[in-house]
């Protein structure tokens, strides 16, 4: 008996409507499967519709063929057992860090009494106990994503979706952010879908590189196994002769297509 | 600049500004006065008027009366601009609907409407309280229309994952937004309820600054009506300072766009 299959993605297809009535394909033909404590990254050029299917995993979009399921049941409607990182800000401005964190409890009917000293545990676990009390505009891009982290992890989903999470964040801090996520993800190793556009923190963080080729109509092209050992640090991995030959072997494929997709981002979107 | 130069050079304004106006009303230059007393009065007059107004304490009672219009017009101008805003931004079928009328309604100078509410509601406090509705009103109303609409997609998505339902997106999303909307516009839309309350006054009343001045007016008492416009001024600033206190402690989680928080 093998445990259910955090997210199982089958043949899923992605169309949108464009303004003038064409039907644009995202993404086709996708199979793609997250098991139960797996760290699975999504990579491929922009465009290729990487956050589409994070979208779908998340219920945000409903595919237009194709199934989902959710620890083997059908989605409908939204994913109740995920936590979903976006790449933008989405922590509500007009609350402190604190009120941002507890929000995700009392949501749930967590009295406030409960839900602040945990906010507050929260915070101190990414680093920030001694801001609950700022407002986000008063926080940097880093300190903002850590408190989104914990807004998202209080809540203590069975899955994570992350959408290009460190993105807007400058080099170093992605990695310091990338630490921070694998040190909270260690303690109980959650399923994890990860989009990224870069290949090295891919294979840093993931159990399993996944890449998707250029769009439209993008299909998964690749999947990799990472054997690093874990528990791994960021900076130390990336000089590993291991994680240079996975590079390698991926980036031949990768290449390709983010030529591709560079190309077809400077054209107009064509009707498939 | 020091805080102190600045307000010696803002006291200095005033006090040249006073003192041309005492000299060309008073002192003839070349054989004639160029302010005569009779258009123009003189400082000493209009503050001997102010002075005379609050010793014998007939301010306080068209004092009140304005305050009180205003606070009423703003009150249930925002309250029915908010619930409005809300409603149209929810329900786009409707705002589409109403749109023509809503237009209309804002475009028309709210002037022209003072003598009908004199005649609907008479010369009390409710028809200037109706003028300054109307003006409110729609500044409240835009501001939150606008409030609810440009929620950021993300934000909405995130109350949305956290498992927020419809209600709770109202309370911790919507909401916010929409009062953060009208909060910013909270000088204009106060501002616009004094001048509602003044001008319908001024219209026609029996009490108020508005009916001060133009009483002041009608028998040609120079000094009283710029005795009035001194009064409302100060009156304004003062009520513009409340809702500067009430802003910094309504939007302490915005960032200050202007520089100087």
């Amino acid at each position: 008996m093998t445990t259910p299959t955090a997210v199982a993605l089958e043949d899923a297809r992605v169309a949108f409507r464009l303004g003038d009535g064409r039907v644009y394909t995202a993404v086709e033909k996708a199979h793609l499967t997250v098991a139960q404590g797996e760290f699975v990254a999504i990579v491929g050029p922009t465009g290729c519709g990487k956050s589409t299917l994070l979208n779908v995993a998340a219920g945000l979009l409903k595919p237009a063929a194709g199934s989902v399921r959710i620890f083997d049941r059908p989605l409908a409607g939204l994913n109740r057992d995920a936590g979903y990182l976006f790449q933008a800000d989405a922590l509500f401005p007009w609350k402190t860090a604190l009120d941002n964190v507890a929000i995700g409890l009392e949501i749930k009917g967590t009295p406030r009494g409960e839900a602040l000293p945990q906010a507050q545990k929260w915070l101190t676990s990414v680093g920030l106990g001694a801001f609950a009390g700022r407002y986000p505009h008063m926080l940097s891009g880093g300190q903002r994503k850590r408190v989104a982290l914990a807004q998202v992890l209080i809540r203590n989903p069975k899955i994570l979706l992350m959408d290009e999470p460190f993105g807007p964040l400058d080099a170093q801090t992605r990695q310091v952010m990338g630490n921070l996520l694998l040190d909270l993800w260690n303690a109980d190793r959650k399923a994890v879908l990860f989009v990224t556009h870069d290949l090295e923190e891919a294979i840093a963080l993931a159990d399993r590189v996944v890449i998707m080729s250029a769009g439209p109509s993008s299909r998964i092209i690749g999947d990799w196994r990472v054997h690093l050992a874990r528990p791994r640090d960021i900076f130390e991995v990336r000089l590993d002769k291991e994680f240079h030959a996975l590079h390698r072997e991926i980036w031949s494929v990768l290449k390709d297509e983010v030529m591709k997709g560079y190309a077809q981002s400077i054209q107009p979107a064509e009707a498939v | 600049m020091s805080r102190v130069t600045l307000l010696a050079l803002q006291v200095l304004v005033a006090v040249v500004c006073l003192a041309l106006w005492q000299f060309f009303s008073s002192v003839p230059v070349f054989g004639k006065i160029l302010l005569p007393p009779f258009f123009f009065s003189n400082p000493v007059d209009v503050f001997s008027q102010i002075v005379k107004w609050f010793a014998s304490g007939v301010i306080w009672k068209h004092l009140a009366i304005t305050l009180w219009e205003s606070i009423l017009a703003f009150a249930i101008g925002s309250l029915s601009g908010v619930l409005v805003g809300f409603w149209f931004a929810r329900q786009p079928l409707v705002a589409a609907v109403f749109d023509p009328y809503v237009k209309m309604a804002n475009a028309l100078p709210r002037v022209v409407l003072a003598p009908i509410f004199a005649l609907w509601l008479g010369l009390g406090i409710w028809s200037k309280v109706a003028l300054g509705v109307t003006l409110v009103f729609f500044i409240v109303f835009f501001n939150v229309y606008q409030g609810v609409k440009e929620v950021s997609r993300t934000v909405l998505d995130n109350g949305r994952m956290l498992g927020m339902s419809e209600r709770q997106l109202m309370r911790h999303v919507y909401w916010p937004s929409a009062l953060s909307w009208m909060f910013s516009s909270l000088h204009t839309s106060v501002g616009f309820a004094v001048v509602g309350a003044v001008v319908g006054e001024y219209l026609g009343s029996a009490a108020g600054l508005g009916y001060l001045i133009q009483q002041a007016e009608g028998v040609f008492d120079v000094a009283g009506v710029f005795a009035g416009m001194f009064v409302l001024s100060a009156f304004v600033i003062l009520i513009d300072f409340g809702v500067t206190l009430v802003e910094r402690r309504l939007l302490v989680w915005r960032p200050a766009v202007d520089g100087h928080s």
